[in-house]
């Protein structure tokens, strides 16, 4: 009785999650599938698989020969990397001093910092860029590691510093004790045990910055900085839009935040399978 | 090498007093245990003790030399907590050489320092492993293994064996009180377990609010209480608290210890009813419900029989009684 309801139990369960993967893939499905076949065909039968008569890498071969492509997708990985770097590391390091320092002013500048969770970064674009012109970052890679670090950190410094305040007392007295540096503690026994919140928020903020055109298309629009999303958009014209060539780029632009993705949620499940301190 | 020195020692947090002026000392080589309701500070005054914590105002000193500056590394301490708190991403051995690892020993003088103490805690066959495959008995033997290898001047205790099973917590109190006579270390002990604190103190502190109330051996504490609440804090089961004018005597209040309150099934001092039995083999607690003073407990060697709802009289002995006056106070002479 008990092992059939909870049978039944996980049935459900799963159902709904299938349903759902099913509806969330379906766009990314479609855009693969197409992205192997002819114009014709796209429009013919947009949802058939690719088929011996109709398969054509058209798409690919103009993503190929239109612009630097390979240097796109290392801007938008280095972008990326970096940008994702700088909310972790410095995320987490205002996170630990707001939840384990006490000093005058702790609570309003944990306020201050989470404001920026809801006030739109877009909202500055001009003063931005007026800075960005200022300092002569205008055209570079470090304009936007600087925004998207920027953009991040609140949601970052928020969640992490909730999850610090988790962490046992005991276990970072116990480092001060033994003479551990306040550096050591942080890095060596805080940051392991906050993992699977330092991999939820890897997600949450690679995410955003990976596909943004807003940034790229007004900061750095020059060739040899372009991202992927704004190297796309040659394609997509006012009058005429190369569809097979928009979805082949879309496709090719999938992989590499996918691999991130593949690589923060096994963190994520190491940390979670890890064990917490007893 | 060890004695430790309060002077008026006091702690806000913000607005709120906790430690309220604390003066106390502790000679080398003692074990002083601090008891105390919940909340009253305990666990603070240890931190403080330990650097953990800033000291508001007042003088913490450690051989005769203020260290209130000094850091919780060069203070020459340690620390077993509640939580073990276990480094869980190294092995038992890395654990309890960490701390010489840090103060820059050589690897052989870790090693044989490591090894000794997981010899008195007979650890060395978990020294490969990591704290989540230990047992939570294993875990506090490994911390408190961490802390002998240091070789401090003070051992520091905060309620460590509350996490344990009553079995495993008679055996670690034991194992605490062997090493407290091998290592001849002074050793402070919080903890709310007064069996700990009786059977492990040369000296307890009892605490109130921030304030301490009384210190002293444990039998001076249990035979000479200064007040009503460390009279009801010491002893198990509590000490009973007459009302004086019901009785009719001048002082507030009388306190008298369960065993030396006699039950008697035809004349008595006060009349009541039984209301509960326990029979724990080697002794019997009678509760019994006295009108006007609540109920009182009476402890009996050995087995009896005595019915529920049964009426009864109790009589305490005179001349084993505390006489408290309206503050609480003990009146003496
Ligand atoms: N960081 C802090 N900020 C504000 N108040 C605190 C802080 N730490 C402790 N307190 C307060 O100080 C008082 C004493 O706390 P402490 O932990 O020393 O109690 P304790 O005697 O150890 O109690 P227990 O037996 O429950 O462990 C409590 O009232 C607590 O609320
Ligand atoms: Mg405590």
């Amino acid at each position: 009785m008990q092992a059939r309801s909870s049978t039944g139990r996980t049935f459900a369960a799963h159902a709904v999650l299938i349903t759902w993967t099913l509806i969330a893939l379906f766009p990314v499905f479609v855009i693969v599938v197409n992205s192997f076949k002819s114009r014709k065909a796209i429009f013919a039968d947009p949802l058939s698989l690719p088929l011996p008569s109709n398969f054509d890498m058209v798409g690919y071969a103009t993503v190929m020969h239109q612009g630097d492509f390979f240097q796109y997708f290392l801007n938008s990985m280095i972008v990326t990397v970096g940008s994702l770097f700088c909310v972790l590391l410095f995320g987490a390091m205002a996170a630990f001093a707001l939840s384990e320092y006490r000093f005058k002013g702790n609570t309003l500048l944990g306020l201050y910092l989470a404001l920026g969770i809801m006030i739109p970064i877009r909202l500055g674009t001009v003063a931005i860029l007026q800075m960005m012109v200022a300092s002569g970052l205008v055209n570079t890679r470090t304009a936007l590691v600087l925004v998207y670090s920027a953009q991040g950190l609140p949601l970052a410094v928020f969640i992490l510093a909730e999850f610090m305040r988790t962490v046992s007392d005991d276990l970072k007295n116990a480092g001060r004790i033994d003479g551990l540096s306040e550096y050591t503690i942080f890095f060596r026994l805080v940051l392991p045990l906050v993992r699977p919140a330092m991999a939820t928020v890897a997600v949450f903020t690679m995410i955003p910055i990976w596909n943004d055109l807003w940034f790229p298309l007004i900061l750095a629009p020059g060739e040899e900085v372009k991202t992927i999303t704004l190297g796309s958009q040659v394609f997509i014209g006012q009058f005429v839009t190369d569809w097979n060539a928009v979805l082949a780029a879309l496709s090719l632009a999938i992989l590499p935040v996918l691999i991130l993705y593949l690589l923060f949620s096994r963190q994520l499940i190491r940390g979670i399978t890890a064990g917490a301190v007893k | 090498m060890g004695a430790l020195t309060l002077t008026a020692v006091t702690k806000s947090f913000g607005k709120t007093d906790v430690i309220k002026g604390v003066d106390l000392t502790v000679a080398d080589g003692e074990f002083c245990v601090f008891v105390g309701p919940s909340g009253c500070g305990k666990s603070t005054l240890l931190r403080m003790i330990a650097g953990l914590e800033d000291v508001s105002d007042g003088e913490v000193a450690i051989d005769g030399v203020r260290v209130n500056e000094t850091a919780p590394a060069k203070r020459e301490i340690a620390m077993v907590f509640q939580s073990y708190a276990l480094y869980p991403h190294l092995t038992v051995r890395d654990n309890m050489g960490l701390a010489l690892k840090q103060a820059g020993e050589s690897r052989a003088a870790i090693g044989e320092s490591v090894n000794k103490a997981a010899g008195m805690l007979s650890l060395d066959a978990l020294l490969d492993r990591r704290p989540a495959e230990l047992s939570g008995g294993q875990r506090q033997r490994v911390a408190i293994g961490r802390a002998i290898v240091r070789t401090p001047k003070i051992f520091l205790f905060d309620e460590p064996l509350s996490n344990l099973d009553a079995a495993l917590r008679v055996a670690t109190r034991i194992e605490i009180a062997k090493l407290h006579r091998d290592l001849k270390a002074t050793m402070i002990y919080v903890t709310h377990d007064q069996v700990e604190a009786m059977t492990l103190a040369d000296k307890i502190v009892v605490l109130r609010a921030g304030r301490v109330e009384q210190v002293g051996k444990p039998m001076e504490l249990y035979n000479n209480p200064a007040n009503t609440f460390v009279a009801g804090f010491i002893g198990s089961p509590q000490m009973n608290m007459l009302s004086g004018a019901a009785l009719g005597i001048k002082a507030h209040t009388l306190g008298i210890r369960p065993e030396h309150l006699a039950i008697s099934r035809d004349k008595g001092d006060l009349a009541g009813r039984v209301s509960h039995v326990e029979k724990l083999g080697g002794e019997t607690l009678v509760y019994v419900q006295v009108d006007g003073q609540g109920l009182l407990t009476v402890r009996l060697l050995g087995e009896y029989d005595w019915q529920v709802d049964e009426p009864v009289h109790l009589t305490p002995d005179q001349t084993r009684a505390f006489l408290f006056d309206a503050d609480g106070l003990r009146i003496r002479g």
